[in-house]
């Protein structure tokens, strides 16, 4: 859907649940509480957003954590350092 | 085998031929790790020539102290936290003013209230991914406190588990769930002050091509957030 303006709402009731929001898009926050934030969530459309978002941030970082890794040059200098040139590729 | 062999063996090396000191063994190691070593000091530091000395150092100490490794942690763990340490002793150096990360968090480094409520999710993975969106992904971790940053790189940037991050810092999970959760949140609202103006344009284009289209208003408040955000600084 396309967005509402939206008021600067965030209640109280979302500031206490914001602390959990992290733990949940790693779907590591215990049951109970996972159950309270389901619930505000059918309710806050703020709160889905920042889920929603919050999950893509997450998600983007891990993509590309994925396809960095170190310049050839980079490596040989360190197997070079290490004595273990040899075994550069190997 | 003891348990902590076989707790090295779980990762994939002998523990008695790193440290009988077999450099096959060992380039092993280094091949295992080396990109992670690099990755976790590049962005906590920002500075090729200080993270390649910082990999550098990593597995010149873990050479020398694999002879005393107690194997009470992983190898990885065990590499990560020198590394860390090599990272942070970088910083003490260059910011003296640095403070320790074990020291607890500060109302500075609190919840960061969300200011910026768009849905920016819908954007195409080639524009989120684009190279001017990684060079904003870069530059919002580097904005983030010393304390919630090297947390973030472990615990997302290096996929480490939660005890795992604990372990190399020496705090507790709890405390490694409180630093990830802000630095996220934070993260978050940087990206989305971005992207929100790269979903505001990619609209506008939309409507520019086809005109009588009678869609729904645009979003219209992000720029009016961001405007918001930007005096509060």
């Amino acid at each position: 859907m396309i967005n509402k303006p939206t008021k600067r709402h965030y209640h109280k009731n979302c500031q206490r649940l914001l602390g959990s929001l992290s733990e949940y898009v790693d779907g590591e926050l215990d049951e109970e509480l996972c159950s309270v934030l389901e619930h505000h969530l059918e309710d806050c459309e703020d709160c889905r957003i920042v889920v929603d978002t919050l999950r893509r941030t997450v998600n983007l970082y891990h993509k590309t954590a994925e396809n960095d890794v170190i310049s050839p040059d980079i490596r040989q200098r360190l197997y070079k350092t290490l004595n273990i040139e040899d075994y550069l590729e190997k | 085998m003891s348990d902590d062999e076989n707790k090295v063996a779980a990762e994939g090396f002998s523990l008695a031929a790193l440290q009988a000191g077999d450099p096959e063994e060992f380039s092993k190691l280094v091949n295992a790790y080396s990109n992670n070593i690099y990755r976790l000091a590049i962005k906590m530091l920002n500075q090729q020539e200080d993270a390649e000395d910082v990999l550098q150092e990593t597995f010149i100490k873990a050479y020398r102290g694999l002879k005393s490794f107690d194997g009470r942690s992983k190898l990885s763990t065990w590499l990560f936290r020198i590394a860390t340490n090599e990272a942070l002793m970088v910083i003490r150096r260059k910011h003296p003013e640095f403070v320790s990360i074990d020291e607890p968090i500060d109302t500075e480094e609190g919840e960061q209230e969300p200011i910026q409520i768009v849905d920016w999710c819908c954007l195409p993975e080639e524009e989120l991914l684009s190279e001017e969106s990684r060079e904003r992904l870069d530059e919002a971790v580097q904005m983030l406190p010393e304390k919630l940053k090297v947390v973030f790189l472990l615990r997302d940037i290096n996929d480490l588990s939660t005890h795992e991050t604990a372990e190399v810092l020496g705090l507790t999970d709890t405390a490694v769930k409180t630093r990830l959760s802000r630095a996220r949140l934070r993260l978050r609202e940087e990206l989305s002050s971005y992207f929100a103006d790269r979903t505001a344009e990619l609209r506008e284009a939309q409507a520019d091509g086809s005109p009588n289209n009678n869609q729904e208003e645009p979003i219209e408040h992000a720029p009016s957030l961001i405007k918001e955000k930007q005096d509060d600084k």
